[in-house]
């Protein structure tokens, strides 16, 4: 029979700092090569729709007419699918996940 | 004999992360009948196929489980490509490895902190779950996700793990080993979790066997069974043989899954050793036709999909058989003759993850 088994793990880690973080006060350390944000640079898209037709969740629309790449970040579950099949690389996840949002808006680039 | 009345718990109970409901028939404090009943979080996921093309569904069978999601998503890839005759090249199959243990290990230690919490043991919970969040660390480094891995696709896998980060890797899993040493310790040898584990929820061999246990809770009771043993992706490869205690209560179930932290961990050494270089996915063309079951070992116990196509995108049936639907029924025989105080850890015992079962 053993007692008190923590004792030593308890005694050690009464005088270490805290493993938790004062998020939101204090960011969230970013690991590289999370899947996060997705980010497109505009200037490179050729709008050729090839994105908005494999994305799982529908949540990108293109509009090849007006030259417009449209995103709903709250259908986006950031899988990276749209980011494999992008013929110009014009597309990545940021390590960040974004702030918080109250509408069920489509973001405009 | 006592006056019998009817205590129900769950669906909301505090160690229930997910909502079961079970009816106790309870005598004074002893329980003589346990009768559950599911059918809180019904997702209508096996549908979904008729919906989503057999690519796309992978994604979907990822967020079955919040906690064995790559094995779901791996036991999904795994079927698809016995349809299509899928040859996948031999590193995925080790990345797969990795992964499913790295995932293994995770689970369990989600369990012993669940565990701890649930015979009042805070700190011990709070230090599992801190060795959990390192291991969470390596996983998010080696897939990009947390939970959620979205590595693994038809063909192969969507991402590699390049060798110094295998050797950073390695290094983490022997810190991360030597702090799962001192908390298994005190799981495996502490006079207050012994005591509420000993002798508590006996499962005989023979009662394991008829109601069709899986996982944990069958090798707790002395089955040396495992479907890794079927040697599905590098299994075949590497050394493994299945752990099993003899006992057949909760602290047998407890000493399996603690010894199966370590035994993931030499795992993921071997095939960390034994992976070869090369293409890490097939390109895929065609449809699925025909059907098959693909059975792989979950942290919970034997998973089973069955998977139907027609040579169309979209699959004509799906249907997934997860560990805790196979665990009720022991659960059931453990739950009868038990204390009262008792029922919770019990429930915590067969690790049930009722999203899972409803799909």
């Amino acid at each position: 029979m053993a007692f008190f088994q923590m004792k030593k793990m308890i005694l050690a880690w009464t005088f270490r700092t805290p493993v938790t973080t004062k998020y939101p006060f204090e960011p969230r350390k970013i690991c590289p090569g999370s899947r996060g944000r997705l980010d497109i640079k505009i200037s490179d898209c050729i709008f050729c729709t090839l994105c908005a037709k494999r994305c799982p969740t529908q949540a990108l629309n293109v509009d090849r007419t007006n030259k417009k790449w449209h995103i709903d970040r709250l259908r986006c579950i950031s899988c990276n699918c749209c980011v494999e099949v992008c013929p110009k690389k014009c597309l990545h996840l940021t390590g960040d996940h974004g702030i918080p949002t109250v509408t069920k808006d489509w973001e405009t680039f | 004999m006592g006056t019998r009345t009817i205590i129900p718990f769950g669906p909301q109970h505090p160690v229930l992360p997910e909502p079961i409901h079970i009816d106790l028939v309870v005598e004074d404090e002893k329980v003589v009948e346990a009768v559950p009943s599911i059918g809180f979080i019904h997702r209508g996921l096996e549908r979904l196929v008729e919906k989503k093309d057999y690519i796309e569904y992978v994604y979907v069978a990822e967020r079955i489980c919040g906690i064995c999601s790559f094995i779901h998503g791996q036991t999904y890839c795994q079927g698809v490509e016995e349809i299509m005759k899928i040859e996948v090249p031999t590193r995925a199959k080790y990345l797969r490895t990795i992964w499913g243990e790295l995932s293994r290990i995770h689970s369990h230690l989600l369990w012993l902190g669940l565990m701890a919490d649930a015979f009042g043991f805070e700190s011990l919970f709070m230090h599992s779950w801190r060795v959990r969040e390192q291991v969470l660390d390596l996983i998010e480094a080696t897939t990009g996700g947390r939970v959620i891995f979205g590595s693994c696709k038809v063909g192969g896998t969507r991402r590699d793990i390049p060798a110094e980060q295998m050797s950073w890797l390695l290094a983490q899993l022997e810190t991360v080993e030597k702090e799962m040493q001192l908390i298994v310790d005190v799981f495996m040898n502490d006079n207050s979790v012994k005591h509420r584990l000993c002798g508590v929820g006996v499962i005989s061999k023979e009662d394991a066997i008829s109601l069709g246990a899986v996982g944990p809770t069958l090798r707790g009771s002395g089955v040396a069974d495992d479907m890794r043993l079927l040697k599905y992706a590098a299994f075949g490869n590497l050394d493994f043989q299945p752990i099993s205690k003899t006992d057949g209560d909760s602290y047998s179930r407890c000493a399996v899954r603690c010894a199966e932290l370590f035994q993931s961990v030499d795992l993921i050494r071997q095939a960390a050793a034994k992976m070869p270089e090369g293409e890490i996915a097939v390109k895929v063309t065609g449809n699925p036709d025909g059907e098959f079951f693909s059975r792989v070992e979950q942290p919970r116990g034997e998973v089973v999909y069955y998977i139907k196509g027609n040579g169309t995108k979209n699959l004509t049936r799906f249907r997934a058989r997860t560990p805790t639907f196979a665990n009720v029924p022991p659960l059931v025989k453990m739950l009868a003759g038990c204390e009262l105080a008792d029922v919770p850890v019990l429930v915590l015992t067969i690790d049930p993850c009722i999203s899972c079962t409803e799909r």
